[in-house]
């Protein structure tokens, strides 16, 4: 079939979702927007924003992750992600300190969970040790856990693992890789 | 296996459907019948089994919807070359039990065919597509496509034990 059909075919995928929306069988809408760290992409359920991945995580597999662990019924629509985009640029612009976006963790539990709940407290431009995080999650000892608890959120951005570093105040790990983790903490100490 | 996220179907797959939708309903209704199947399929996604032939279950249900609409509007479905042969045994989403599973044993007795004849026999005899459209679709002839039809049709009799 022709171009014409690509072009037909995308206005039916956008009816669709329209449609899925109203009957309320849109588990999982999702879009990617440009960022200075690359590529991302954000997806929400009905709750609230329940993923947010970067481009070298690998899309397609975020994605079926995401049909495995929450829902199949998985379409792209940029509608229900359009206040997160929205946030988002503001803060990679410096004009927000913080996030104001329900959220979904559906995707983390236990512990890691509990650390994940932590990570908003650190305020936006300082930075914390995996230590100090361990410490105020109740267990002092569990550096290790808190590292997996970063390297696994899955809402990075809007839970600022960024902002969680060695007690030598290396950076350790960032999904989004090293150069990313440092861009935001350089632009957090420059706003 | 894993079912994959319904967006990867609609990618693969919408495409095919727009074809069903298209030949069954004509240029008017096929845009509903189109958003009807992947509405109905979406609802019931979940529940498909993780080894389904997801192109046979939508290729029916997107026939079927095709029928509804043109019915809903008081017209005649457009009629095809030649109508299947038996009427089929292929549930929808919601259907029965036991037409589901019998659904399920169709599809997947289906999907053990070698690759024209399962493609000529889910367009012709689920999809409705006359042989040409089929053609069209697997490339070669219309009597090729026809050809491996029927014997895709005759290996589906072997393999499910009906009576020749």
């Amino acid at each position: 079939m022709t171009d014409d059909t690509t072009l037909h075919l995308e206005e039916l995928h956008t009816r669709l979702a329209q449609g899925a929306q109203d009957a309320g069988l849109l588990d999982i809408a999702y879009r990617t927007v440009d960022s200075p760290v690359g590529e991302l992409l954000l997806a929400a359920t009905e709750r609230g924003i329940v993923r947010i991945a970067f481009h070298r995580e690998g899309f397609d597999d975020v994605l079926q992750t995401l049909s495995t662990k929450v829902s199949p019924r998985v379409l792209r629509s940029p509608a229900r992600l359009d206040a997160a985009a929205t946030e988002l640029e503001q803060y990679f612009e410096g004009k927000r300190r913080g996030f104001d976006l329900p959220l979904d963790f559906s995707l983390s539990h236990g512990f890691r969970r509990a650390v994940q709940g932590i990570l908003p407290t650190i305020a936006y431009g300082s930075t914390a040790s995996y230590a100090q995080v361990a410490a105020a999650a109740g267990s002092p000892r569990a550096m290790r856990a808190v590292g997996s608890a970063c390297a696994t959120n899955p809402l990075p951005l809007v839970v600022p693992c960024h902002r969680v570093l060695r007690t030598d105040g290396s950076l350790g790990g960032y999904a989004g890789g090293l150069e990313a983790k440092s861009a935001l903490l350089h632009l957090e100490s420059a706003a | 296996m894993m079912l994959l996220p319904f967006e990867t179907v609609v990618r693969t797959h919408g495409r095919t459907v727009l074809r069903v939708c298209l030949s069954v309903a004509g240029a008017d209704d096929a845009d509903d019948a189109w958003s009807e199947t992947f509405l109905s399929a979406l609802d019931a996604y979940p529940r498909l089994p993780a080894d389904a032939n997801v192109e046979a279950w939508l290729v029916t249900i997107a026939r079927r919807k095709a029928i509804d609409v043109v019915r809903a509007r008081g017209r005649r479905p457009v009629t095809v070359e030649r109508l299947p042969e038996e009427p089929s045994t292929l549930g929808i989403p919601g259907a029965l039990d036991d037409e589901r599973a019998a659904a399920e044993t169709v599809a997947r007795a289906v999907s053990a065919l070698p690759g024209k004849q399962r493609q000529a026999v889910t367009y012709h005899y689920l999809g409705g597509l006359p042989y040409q459209e089929v053609a069209d679709i697997i490339g070669g002839t219309t009597d090729a496509a026809r050809r491996a039809a029927a014997d895709g049709i005759s290996a589906l009799r072997r393999t499910m034990g009906a009576r020749p």
